[in-house]
């Protein structure tokens, strides 16, 4: 069965359409800034950039690995958070939740070091 | 240039072997710049790197093997795209050798990311050897995500911990040693108590004048720590090996040719058959040197060790893929 649509409906439903979309905008909105803020760290050649990060608690850390040789971010504990190996742009998020100070490095080069500050 | 006599090179000749400090920096120097370094029967001498001639006269002596280390097998980025290529030209340089070596050791770095068909391939390739005794130790890429486990099961029979071992060769005794495993935020390579311990045991029971040959992945003496170019707890190993007249250290892991003689002990680093590094502290960081490709295989190659008995010395000849 076909729907055959006239003129000046199918410019009615175009507007609905519309109407729809703006009210459904401010909930888009709402939910994005809703979300947790994140922040990027740079590997690059052999050093995270930046080397030290200060954020609020439920920031989501992204490290991207820019260099030819494959990487990790891995917390001294060993345990808070561990990457797998990240390859040439592979990508690891750790979402810092609980306040407090989490230096970090890379397993394979272990003079790479960094740090985290969660307030 | 490097034919010329040497005897001018020799200012301090502790040992009455006709080698002195400056006459090894000498030649470090002519290895990276294309040239080829011997010490043979203890006098240092120098070849062109395409003299056969040179190369054919070194290659003589008791024992005679081959070196190879960062091999990288999976890694194809600019600095070289065809690793696979570049251990091929290795392997053939090798079997063109007057002599067949002995034994070939390969110090790490197998592979790039420790991926099964990444080391498939390096033991395919490898098969083309004039000998089908190969040494490994592991480099921090072929112990990463499983902390070694897939590198032992290959590699690790007959070894302990990590994989460290030792074997006797035509009265030299060579020692395997693993310093990529647990590695600590902010330090470099690392031995660990468990292996020290071996050590000091293994060579106990050795006469003093048995030339002990060591060879592990990262340098065995602080080439540049800032860029990790050491081993944080080496020079306890080396104190169980003061004691020996003739030792020899052989690492991989920085991808360039370095020498050094302190009291009895050589050092040694050789180059990678995948890709060059800058020299210490010449780039940002110790990434991949990316070169013209006309001259990547300069900067590539194998090292062939030969002993001589009755001098207990060894030579070591770097040659490029070239």
């Amino acid at each position: 069965m076909r729907i055959r649509m006239n003129k000046s409906s199918w410019i009615l439903s175009v507007a609905a359409s519309m109407v729809l979309a703006l009210a459904a905008l401010p909930t888009v909105e709402k939910s994005m800034a809703a979300g947790p803020p994140t922040v990027e760290v740079k590997i690059d050649n052999f050093s995270f950039a930046p080397a030290a990060l200060t954020v609020k608690a439920g920031t989501q850390i992204t490290w991207t690995n820019a260099d030819d040789i494959p990487h990790t971010v891995v917390s001294d504990d060993n345990a808070t958070f561990k990457s797998k190996v990240l390859d040439t742009d592979e990508k690891f998020t750790f979402t810092a939740s609980k306040p407090g100070t989490y230096s970090y490095f890379c397993s394979i080069h272990p003079k790479m070091t960094g740090k985290v500050v969660v307030e | 240039m490097p034919q010329q006599n040497n005897h001018d090179e020799i200012l301090f000749d502790h040992n009455h072997d006709g080698i002195d400090r400056r006459g090894f920096l000498k030649c470090m120097a002519w290895a990276g710049t294309g040239a080829l370094c011997v010490l043979e029967g203890g006098v240092l001498k120098s070849y062109a790197l395409n003299d056969p001639s040179g190369v054919k006269k070194a290659a003589k002596g008791e024992l005679s093997f081959v070196q190879i280390s960062d091999s990288h097998m999976g890694f194809n980025k600019p600095a070289n795209p065809d690793v696979v290529a570049t251990l091929k030209a290795a392997m053939d340089k090798i079997n063109a050798l007057p002599v067949p070596p002995e034994f070939m050791l390969h110090t790490g770095d197998i592979s790039h990311l420790s991926k099964p068909e990444e080391f498939d391939t390096v033991d395919q390739i490898l098969k083309s050897a004039p000998t089908k005794d190969v040494f490994f130790v592991p480099g921090e890429h072929d112990v990463l995500e499983d902390n070694g486990q897939q590198y032992l099961a290959r590699y690790g029979k007959n070894t302990k911990g990590a994989g460290w071992y030792s074997f006797d060769k035509k009265g030299v005794h060579l020692i395997g040693l693993v310093n990529v495993m647990n590695l600590k935020s902010g330090g470099m390579g690392s031995l660990g108590a468990e292996q020290l311990a071996w050590l000091e045991d293994d060579v106990r029971h050795l006469s003093k004048s048995t030339p002990v040959i060591v060879f592990a992945h990262m340098p065995l003496w602080n080439i540049y720590p800032e860029w990790g170019w050491g081993t944080d707890d080496s020079a306890q190993a080396l104190s169980y090996l003061k004691r020996f007249g003739s030792v020899t250290v052989l690492n991989g892991h920085i991808h360039q040719t370095m020498q050094k003689v302190e009291g009895n002990v050589t050092f040694h680093t050789a180059t990678s058959t995948a890709f060059p590094q800058p020299h210490p502290g010449a780039a940002p960081s110790p990434g991949p040197m990316k070169v013209p490709a006309d001259q990547l295989r300069g900067l590539l190659g194998v090292t062939n060790v030969n002993y001589v008995r009755k001098h207990h010395a060894l030579a070591l000849i770097d040659s490029t893929l070239e």
